[in-house]
């Protein structure tokens, strides 16, 4: 298969991405500040916790698009790894940062949220908590081999590699913190006033998180194409 | 090993494109090299030609085309590969590395002592890597294809850093292989070969970018 | 199997004879895990709460240094490209040179522990528990690392990198390995934290293999 042809001049890929991208972070960002401001604003405080408890709207949904973030990008890392597609490179990369970033929101909102209710910012015998955590180097590691490689080809290969290998490890990781003891509430007996806001911006945070990649892949396309136009220029001129 | 079959290897290369980062090397080559022949690769550096070797051993991936080494009555020839660097280990001595390779390639003893002497090392059997010139780690490097006899041989510039010497072995060696049946690829500068078919990688450059 | 054993065989007697083998992560153990007193407080209570733990953690750290050159010597001299170009797997190689270089230094590593231990204020009664589980564990993580080793293959400077990457795969080794150590200190449960470590240290060795022979393949490329 020709990999550079595709990855050169992903022709129906830019045509039918431009109105999704942009169309998916504007539906996303407004469907997150609807559900936020039911959350915030509509919702009563919760009978247990009060107040702090609204901070779950941003958090819960959080936690949910960092997995599935990752699971998106194992997802490119296996279709790069047998067949070869440099689209699902691209994908992959671009949906690092966003899963990363998600995954720290997650991370700061969820200690916030737990000081008031647990007494302390952070908790190791929590296995949710010390798996996304992990999950969050995992990210940083993978961005990191992208920025460290020299060629993008290999660099594709290597973080693919390294997205299954912590994919394998993940459920390990949390499993062995389960092993201790945990204090994450096992489930919010939640009113369904509560749910429902919190399905809302889940579902805002995945647009958002689809046309964000979408943005990022774009952008990632062009600056190949760019790059190869100078090298043409150069090749030509020399 | 090389007996029967040998009249029959065929390399079956066709529109073999080859790439470096977002440079394309060369693209549309095509050719066909049957066992007894030689080919030079030609070209200035960085032209593409230990990229061809790398590709036609297995070692970088192609990047459009196909290639295909057969023989009758074996599955896949088997191929040695001897690139730029010659794989010489500096705390090891000169004896100990063929040795490893009789060893690799699940061959005697014996036929690291009579590789060593044949590339004209013996006599410096003791002495460690880091000790040997760049001519004698060039020879060393060159024990394994005695060691191992296998139909195709894919050499990146042998002659490199050897005296009129080596490079007359080196031209040996080549002639005894093809006489044999076997088939030889070499991306070579200066001399070549007696009889070879020669590919001038540079002018396959399209100078196109994609 | 004459290839990868061959190897194997090889990289033994390089790793030893090379550049003093386990002398730089033996000499980095023993000095990491020699001023936790400094950091955690000298009083034998303080050093049984935090000791165990921090062994394990210099234990990792000492088994990360020769992840760098694992792979990188073989890689910059064409070793690596002569194997490939033989036609032999990357999985056996990566196999063999994992496995040797666990022998030369994770073994050593293993042995001075109960050495460390003792000088942390563990009972010496639990010194053989230490000696096995620095052996499985030092097995775990020197697999997990080869990984990292085989990822960052050919970078300058790759050791960063290899921290970053591997310390994820290592986390399950350190909970049960130092859960372990306590156990072995206090006297506890050690039996389940030791089949965890053991489970942890195998699904290494298998499994690693596979990932650092694309890795490899990748370097190579």
């Amino acid at each position: 298969m020709a990999v550079m042809s595709i990855f050169a001049n992903p022709h129906r890929f830019m045509a039918v991405s431009k109105w999704f991208a942009w169309g998916f972070t504007a539906l996303g960002s407004v469907v997150i500040l609807i559900g936020v401001y039911f959350g915030l604003f509509v919702v009563p405080p919760d009978a247990v916790q009060g107040d702090s408890a609204r901070i779950m709207f941003v958090h819960v949904p959080a936690m949910w698009l960092c997995l599935l973030a990752y699971a998106f990008m194992v997802g490119a890392s296996l279709i790069s790894i047998v067949w070869r597609h440099a689209l699902a490179d691209v994908a992959a990369k671009s949906a690092a940062p966003i899963g990363a970033g998600v995954t720290a929101l997650g991370l700061i909102t969820g200690s916030i949220w737990g000081y008031p209710t647990w007494g302390t910012w952070w908790e190791w015998g929590d296995a949710r908590l010390v798996s996304v955590l992990v999950l969050f180097f995992i990210y940083l590691g993978y961005m990191a081999i992208w920025q460290a490689m020299e060629t993008p080809q290999k660099a594709a290969r290597a973080a693919a590699i390294l997205c299954l290998a912590g994919a394998v490890n993940l459920p390990i990781i949390h499993f062995s913190v389960e092993w201790f003891a945990t204090l994450h509430q096992v489930s919010m007996k939640a009113s369904n006033e509560f749910k429902y806001p919190m399905y809302v911006v889940a579902l805002g945070y995945l647009a958002l998180f689809g046309g964000l990649t979408l943005l990022n892949m774009r952008a990632e396309i062009m600056n190949t194409r760019a790059e190869m136009l100078a090298q043409r220029r150069q090749a030509t001129a020399g | 090993m090389l007996g029967a079959g040998a009249s029959s290897l065929v390399l079956e290369v066709e529109n073999l494109a080859a790439a470096r980062g977002l440079r394309i090397l060369f693209e549309g080559l095509s050719f066909r090299l049957s066992g007894g022949e030689v080919l030079e690769l030609r070209g200035p550096n960085g032209s593409g030609k230990s990229t061809l070797l790398r590709i036609l051993a297995g070692l970088t991936r192609a990047h459009a085309g196909t290639l295909a080494f057969t023989a009758a009555g074996e599955d896949e020839p088997g191929r040695h590969y001897l690139g730029h660097l010659d794989a010489v280990k500096p705390s090891e001595t000169a004896a100990e590395q063929a040795a490893f390779w009789a060893r690799y390639f699940g061959r005697d003893q014996a036929e690291a002592l009579k590789a060593m002497k044949r590339v004209g090392l013996s006599g410096r059997e003791q002495v460690p890597g880091r000790g040997l010139s760049a001519g004698q780690k060039r020879r060393l490097a060159l024990v394994r294809l005695l060691i191992e006899p296998r139909p195709v041989w894919l050499l990146d510039e042998p002659t490199a850093a050897l005296d009129i010497e080596g490079r007359a072995l080196v031209t040996q060696l080549v002639a005894e292989h093809r006489a044999r049946g076997g088939m030889v690829i070499a991306a070579i500068h200066g001399d070549g070969f007696e009889g070879s078919r020669t590919l001038d990688i540079s002018e396959l450059k399209t100078g196109a970018v994609a | 199997m004459s290839g990868s054993f061959s190897v194997f065989a090889r990289e033994l007697k390089l790793a030893w004879s090379g550049g003093g083998g386990a002398a730089l992560p033996v000499g980095f153990f023993a000095a990491a895990s020699s001023i936790t007193p400094f950091a955690v407080g000298n009083g034998v209570e303080n050093l049984k709460v935090a000791g165990p733990g921090v062994m394990w953690i210099a234990l990792a750290l000492a088994s990360l240094l020769p992840m760098e050159r694992l792979f990188q010597a073989d890689l910059e001299d064409g070793t690596l490209d002569a194997y490939a170009g033989s036609g032999i797997g990357m999985e056996g190689i990566a196999l063999a040179k994992t496995l040797a270089h666990w022998i030369a230094t994770g073994i050593p590593l293993a042995i001075i522990a109960p050495v460390l231990w003792i000088m942390l204020q563990g009972p010496p009664e639990a010194s053989w528990f230490v000696i096995v589980f620095s052996l499985i564990g030092s097995a775990a993580f020197f697999f997990f690392g080869s990984i990292g080793a085989a990822l960052a293959a050919g970078m300058r400077r790759g050791g960063l990198l290899i921290a970053l990457v591997t310390l994820p795969l290592y986390v399950p080794t350190m909970i049960f390995g130092a859960a372990g150590l306590y156990a072995a200190a206090s006297g506890g449960e050690w039996a389940a934290p030791l089949m965890l470590t053991a489970a942890a240290a195998l699904f290494g060795i298998a499994t690693s293999s596979f990932a650092a022979a694309m890795a490899l393949r990748t370097a190579i490329d």
